[in-house]
């Protein structure tokens, strides 16, 4: 089994989840850099022995070094994480554009020629869909994009999956998996979206309130797990598949959840803030999450719950609350908000809190 | 407790029994010697433990359980002030000293927020002098009424609602903006609505209106309508057009009151759900046309929305509005403004633009929103979505069916504002 992008947090993660998998014998991890996990599991020498063999390489998926890897140990299983929005170490657009499109060609072609290959996992993006307001309120996996992103990252996974179908054309005999995950948030993930969140004050686009979908980070590894395995009775893992919580959250109600107050501001001035962040390195506020972050997007899981057989442990709700717990608590926490209106409430004198059919519910 | 607040009690008149002096008696009084000593971490700590009484009963959604959480809490709220004002404690995102606004709000040294002055002091005013202000203006029964929002302010503020995947927000929906609305279509517009017995209670319904006015306000009005006339105050999913999702500000308020972007996928997602869709298939053409062609129906689109019917095998209620056509009689429009706004219409009417915002206002003309016998479409097979020819028919057959109502109706006017 060869792993790509084994260095970020769900890389290593997802290593860590597929080393206990009873019939897996070898983990290849392939990146530039080791992954600041340990993912050799020599802390825990007992546990060591249930885990299958992992080995790291240190190669550029963007030179045709792979091939040789790939060959060297008989992958049969291709799981591709390295498409994400920032490149390890380099802010520059075009380093992770080559990363993301150039690495799978490389990844690909590598895969194509070795006969071995039996199942490709692909990590993609729900952001394929786009995000524009003459967007169907719901996505699912056969529906095309009404504005096709015009850059960015998204348009770097458009690519990635069209690459990924060719090779699917020319391998008919191997699975691919392309699984399209909404934002990913947890605890632990470095995604741009959990640095936004961060923020002690949430600038948001004056007029929209984003629809947003969550998927928690422990829900990601697993079907990763499930996607590079074989496929469970009665289900089937290979095809595209949206993956994301149950439920849908605006960004209003997340931002409220998480205590952090937002400022909504006229779009330029968000967007000139957005450009102003990403020119100093503070944020990576790419374009396209502007526009998420204006018209949102969601998608339908019935394919991954119905066909791919597995249903979310966390829905979105629960996903940013497991954010919210681990994050740094913001200027306005839940708790305290709700105070202030006990306390008015306290000192009316209420004889009879008004029943059902009252103001409230 | 505080002679000032017994007097403020009996003014008012409302029952004070032994609970509710029990939670009144621990604000205002015995602050101070006790506190300093047991304050900061302890407090915080104690208070994350022990919720408010009051947040305790809010928070149950049961009435019937209400009573128990209250009594069960009682005893945490009997101990002394610490529990009631605790939160102040905890809830203290800059310290400084706190100004005291009230004469019978004791200032408090160790840090408490602005907010929380606020809180206490509104409070505070609201049992005390304004009481019985309030009671005059208000009527009876206002705190209840206030108790009540303050909950729903509660959960707004913390985010604690709920949305589906189309952004509908219920709570906000009944609450708000059905709230606003409602004053306009009862006594401005002085709605009569007809045949909602039409409208099923549970289960999905599409319902195809005629569009008329200018501005979509006959869709609001039929929301009204179908959500006070239904025994299970149904909400109406209207299917909006893209200008409504361009549009800043307007977007987010539709995405919240349950509409949604009139394409197939929507339209058969929510129908699927068992939702009651709207749909006003003239679009533009129906709603900006002019005041001339008043009640006389445009093309019924491309018949998209009786293929969602048929798929989804709900029924189709035809709706009749009769009302909307006359509060903005457009008799011109100014073509090459709307073009350079990017705008479908600009209307010129008798009053507007030349009032200005006064010719805004829409004329108080009296309108009838009557709802048809449903159409069924599970009768048909499957495979009829895909035939051309079915759906021109039932497309006729539905706006036949508005135009002839609306022609009733229209004989049956005694006049266009009574």
């Amino acid at each position: 089994m060869l792993v790509t992008g084994v260095a970020r947090h769900l890389g290593s993660r997802y290593v860590q989840a597929i080393r206990r998998q009873p019939d897996v014998d070898l983990v290849v991890g392939v990146d530039l850099q080791p992954s600041a996990h340990d993912l050799d599991g020599t802390s825990d020498p007992d546990g060591l022995a249930a885990l299958a063999e992992y080995l790291f390489v240190r190669a550029d998926i963007r030179r045709p070094a792979v091939a040789g890897v790939i060959a060297r140990h008989g992958v049969d299983t291709v799981v591709h994480l390295n498409v994400s929005t920032t490149a390890l170490g380099s802010t520059s657009r075009s380093t992770v554009k080559e990363t993301n499109v150039i690495g799978t060609m490389q990844l690909l072609a590598a895969a194509q020629k070795a006969a071995g290959v039996q199942r490709l996992v692909v990590k993609s993006t729900t952001s394929v869909y786009g995000s524009a307001p003459r967007d169907p309120a719901v996505f699912s996996e056969r529906m095309q994009p009404k504005v096709l992103p015009s850059g960015g990252f998204a348009k770097d996974a458009v690519e990635v999956e069209g690459y990924v179908r060719g090779f699917a054309r020319r391998r008919p005999d191997v699975a691919v998996c392309v699984l399209r995950f909404a934002n990913i948030v947890g605890p632990h993930a470095d995604t741009p979206l959990a640095d936004y969140f961060s923020l002690p004050v949430l600038p948001t686009v004056l007029g929209y309130d984003p629809r947003l979908q969550f998927v928690h980070e422990d829900d990601a590894v697993e079907v990763l797990r499930l996607a590079s395995v074989e496929p469970r009775r009665g289900t089937t893992n290979a095809g595209t598949f949206n993956v994301a919580g149950e439920g849908v959250m605006v960004l209003s109600q997340a931002a409220r959840r998480l205590g952090r107050p937002t400022v909504p501001m006229l779009l330029p001035a968000v967007s000139w803030m957005a450009g102003m962040a990403r020119q100093t390195r503070l944020l990576d506020f790419s374009p396209e999450q502007m526009r998420l972050l204006t018209h949102g997007r969601v998608v339908d899981t019935t394919q991954l719950r119905e066909t791919f057989g597995y249903h979310p442990a966390y829905t979105t709700e629960q996903a940013l609350a497991d954010l919210a717990r681990s994050g740094r608590p913001g200027l306005l926490r839940a708790e305290q908000v709700a105070g202030w209106t006990s306390k008015v409430a306290a000192q009316l004198r209420v004889t009879e809190l008004p029943n059902g059919g009252g103001k409230r519910r | 407790m505080s002679s000032a607040r017994e007097q403020a009690g009996a003014v008012r008149g409302t029952d004070g029994d032994g609970e509710v002096r029990a939670k009144v008696i621990p604000i205002g009084t015995g602050r101070g010697s006790r506190r300093p000593a047991r304050g900061g971490r302890a407090a915080q700590r104690r208070t994350e433990e022990l919720p408010d009484p009051a947040v305790l009963a809010e928070a149950e959604p049961h009435a019937e359980d209400q009573p128990e959480a209250r009594a069960g809490s009682r005893p945490e709220s009997r101990r002394g002030p610490e529990p009631v004002a605790a939160p102040e404690f905890a809830a203290a995102p800059e310290p400084g000293p706190a100004p005291a606004p009230e004469p019978d709000v004791p200032a408090e040294p160790d840090g408490r927020g602005v907010a929380d002055v606020v809180a206490d002091a509104v409070g505070h005013a609201l049992a005390g002098p304004l009481g019985g202000v309030a009671q005059r203006l208000l009527g009876r029964g206002w705190e209840e009424r206030a108790a009540g929002g303050l909950g729903f302010l509660r959960r707004r503020i913390t985010g604690e609602y709920e949305v589906d995947e189309f952004g509908f927000d219920a709570e906000l929906t009944d609450k708000v903006l059905l709230t606003a609305v409602r004053p306009l279509a009862e006594k401005y517009f002085r709605l009569e609505v007809r045949g909602a017995e039409n409208l099923p209670e549970k289960g999905g319904a599409l319902v195809v209106a005629n569009h008329s006015g200018v501005l979509p306000l006959d869709a609001l009005m039929t929301q009204v309508a179908i959500h006070d006339h239904t025994p299970t105050q149904r909400h109406l999913r209207m299917l909006a057009a893209d200008l409504v999702f361009v549009l800043p500000g307007v977007n987010e308020l539709a995405r919240k009151a349950g509409h949604t972007l009139a394409c197939n996928e929507d339209a058969q997602r929510l129908l699927e759900l068992g939702e009651i869709v709207g749909v006003w298939p003239e679009g533009f053409k129906g709603i900006g046309k002019p005041f001339a062609d008043r009640y006389k129906l445009q093309r019924f689109g491309r018949g998209g929305f009786v293929s969602s019917a048929l798929r989804a095998g709900v029924p189709i209620v035809p709706c009749s509005i009769v009302g909307a056509e006359e509060i903005y009689p457009m008799i011109g429009n100014a073509r090459t403004l709307a073009r350079l706004l990017g705008l479908p219409y600009v209307p010129i009417t008798p009053t507007f633009p030349w009032l200005g915002p006064l010719g805004a206002v829409p004329l108080p003309t009296k309108w009838t929103i009557q709802f048809g016998e449903p159409i069924p479409t599970d009768s048909y097979p499957p495979e009829a979505a895909d035939d051309p020819m079915l759906l021109f028919n039932l497309t006729d057959e539905v706006r036949e069916t508005v135009q002839h109502t609306l022609y009733k109706l229209l004989v049956q006017r005694r006049s266009v504002f009574f």
